[in-house]
């Protein structure tokens, strides 16, 4: 059986030399991978339902019990329930779980698996960085998107157009969070870490934001805290977009900087901007060699 | 004649203060086969990433097919192919996914790797198996998928990290079948790190480092001879007394390892009586062997090749392993 050759004659290798062309198909690999392992999953689909639905109907229907409606009064409007105060929170809980830990997980793909073969093949590190973040957002994102099947069950309304402005508001900010993630990934040498980070980055992180209770008439600390956390921002777009849906008052519930009510876009600029500070120290520390 | 394909000139890398290699040159020619043995913690891994661009000289030059590590990082890793140690498939794709993502980070244009992606393949008997996904494998499977994977982009070089470690003889003897099969069929060099002598000893050539530096470079027949005459082995209850009873009355130099001596004699047959009476420390057993890849290894690093004390990395990564397989 005459086996064509395997390797080849002496010379140069048939790869395109272009480096924009190859950090490009790399940047779409890897995000592609990322999104099929996703749709591959569905036990993990399914289980990152489970704390999400613990927070909404036990922990949000037990407060909603004793704590009134929340905003509203002002012109004769009706308030928000606790849970539908808390549904985008909920839904941004998801976005910033899944964005984090799709980056963190580098750290274990680089000691025992897949990142080797990423690391020596002809790409730039930037691009793998981006490509990751990338896949990291979409993710995030699909998993934001998918809370929202559980807007019937808070009584939220949601219109077509309404679900269209959440899309880019979830990829924004699941971007910035997968950048986040990307960045303590680089800087950390094994997982050892990973509780340390758990605890004093994520769970912050996440109290501080807004998504369980209104960022208003807090104490001043409480207040600095929050408005530099930029998951509040995030919180406040999504809120902005799935409460104001059915007239409701997410105006009074919305975050204040300075006396300056956000806006969802506004709240995009600032998650943007820190997404692109975050991505551009990982890429700055994936890039520089041992 | 053979032209060289991986030049290494002076390479020194350091941490810190510490200096893991220590201005090491060597080259090797294309088409060898290449053995690069060493204690751990004697620089080998750390060479390896050099050469393979993951680390970062501190000083001195490598240049692979023509492309310095360090000017042309693109340049060496399109020239090269990699078999890690620890498994670097993923698990969660099918074997010709893994193939089709190394084809499109290699940035191979498509439709010029899929026959050579068939051949590979056919040659590590996993064509049938290529829809299955990578985690139903066994260990030896993906091993053999992974020779197949690093050598899609056609590389010049194939890096070989402990390849069959943990693997069991037939599976090792199999994957050796195919190596062979790729060195009768192409030029391609192959530089080797290994734990297991019989490997060793399918090397054209080896080097072997220690404390940073190259210690010896030579063919295994020529390393061998270094050990001038048989290898004596012996056990008694108390060596160490043994030790100073042979120094001072054959004037030998026994090496104490893993419970036993060991003394390189130029006629083993005649010294043996001499030696069994001139002991007064009782013998429990003794041997006699032609030098072995091992007795190099043991005079020259003072251990033993497999000799190898685990660290809880290794731990970590034999329980990986094993998940892997489930």
């Amino acid at each position: 059986m005459a086996t064509p050759s395997i390797a080849t004659e002496r010379r140069s290798p048939r790869t395109n030399p272009s480096t924009w062309s190859a950090a490009l198909n790399g940047i779409v690999t890897l995000w592609y991978r990322d999104v099929l392992h996703f749709a591959r999953d569905r036990t993990r689909i399914i289980g990152s339902f489970a704390q999400p639905i613990l927070f909404l109907f036990i922990f949000g229907t037990g407060l909603s019990a004793s704590i009134g409606p929340l905003g509203g009064g002002a012109a004769g409007q009706e308030g928000v329930s606790y849970v539908q105060f808390i549904f985008p929170g909920i839904i941004a809980m998801a976005v910033l779980f899944t964005a984090v830990f799709s980056g963190i997980a580098i750290v274990w793909d680089r000691e025992f698996g897949f990142l080797k073969e990423v690391l020596v093949a002809p790409l730039p590190r930037w691009a793998i960085a981006v490509g990751k973040a990338l896949g990291g957002a979409t993710t995030a994102m699909v998993q934001g998107i998918l809370m929202l099947i559980f807007a019937p069950f808070v009584g939220v309304s949601l219109s077509l157009g309404h679900v269209a402005a959440l899309i880019p508001v979830m990829f924004i900010t699941a971007f910035a969070l997968s950048s986040l993630g990307l960045l303590i990934a680089v800087s950390m040498k094994s997982m050892e870490g990973f509780q340390l980070i758990m605890n004093f980055l994520m769970m912050p992180l996440f109290f501080l934001s807004g998504a369980l209770f209104p960022l208003q008439n807090l104490p001043g600390w409480l207040t600095a805290f929050t408005r530099i956390n930029p998951v509040s921002y995030g919180v406040d777009a999504i809120r902005h977009l799935v409460l104001g849906a059915g007239s409701l008052p997410a105006e009074q519930l919305g975050l204040t900087v300075f006396g300056v009510h956000m806006t969802p876009l506004l709240d995009m600029v600032v998650v943007l901007a820190f997404g692109m500070i975050m991505i551009a120290l990982a890429v700055r520390r994936f890039s520089a060699q041992e | 004649m053979a032209e060289e394909i991986i030049r290494v000139d002076q390479l020194v890398k350091r941490y810190g203060d510490f200096t893991a290699v220590d201005g090491i040159s060597f080259s090797v020619n294309e088409g060898e086969l290449f053995g690069f043995l060493g204690p751990n913690g004697a620089g080998k891994s750390t060479t390896i990433g050099v050469l393979c661009t993951l680390l970062r000289p501190s000083g001195g030059h490598v240049v692979i097919n023509g492309h310095d590590v360090v000017a042309d990082p693109a340049g060496v890793r399109r020239s090269i192919g990699i078999i890690f140690q620890d498994s670097s498939l993923d698990n969660d794709l099918t074997a010709m996914e893994n193939l089709a993502f190394h084809a499109r980070i290699y940035n191979l244009p498509r439709g010029s790797w899929e026959p050579q992606a068939e051949r590979l393949l056919r040659m590590v008997d996993l064509w049938e198996r290529r829809d299955d996904l990578v985690k139903t494998f066994s260990g030896g499977m993906k091993r053999r998928l992974e020779i197949a994977r690093g050598l899609l982009h056609q590389p010049h070089v194939l890096f070989l990290d402990e390849p069959t470690i943990g693997l069991d003889p037939q599976t090792r003897q199999h994957i050796w079948n195919y190596l062979e099969q790729l060195r009768t069929e192409t030029r391609i060099t192959l530089f080797l790190t290994t734990h297991y002598m019989d490997e060793a000893e399918r090397c054209d050539r080896i080097a072997i480092i220690d404390h940073g530096k190259i210690v010896a470079l030579d063919t295994p027949d020529r390393l061998k001879a270094m050990v001038g005459g048989d290898v004596i082995t012996l056990k008694t209850p108390d060596n160490d007394a043994a030790a100073r009873e042979i120094t001072a009355g054959f004037g030998l130099e026994p090496i104490v390892l893993d419970g036993v001596l060991r003394l390189e004699v130029p006629e083993g047959e005649s010294f043996i009586p001499r030696l069994v009476q001139g002991l007064s420390v009782p013998i429990q057993t003794i041997s006699l062997h032609r030098p072995s890849l091992d007795d190099v290894f043991v005079r020259l690093t003072g251990r033993a090749i497999r000799d190898e004390e685990v660290t809880g990395m290794d731990r970590m990564r034999a329980m990986m392993r094993m998940r892997q397989r489930r």
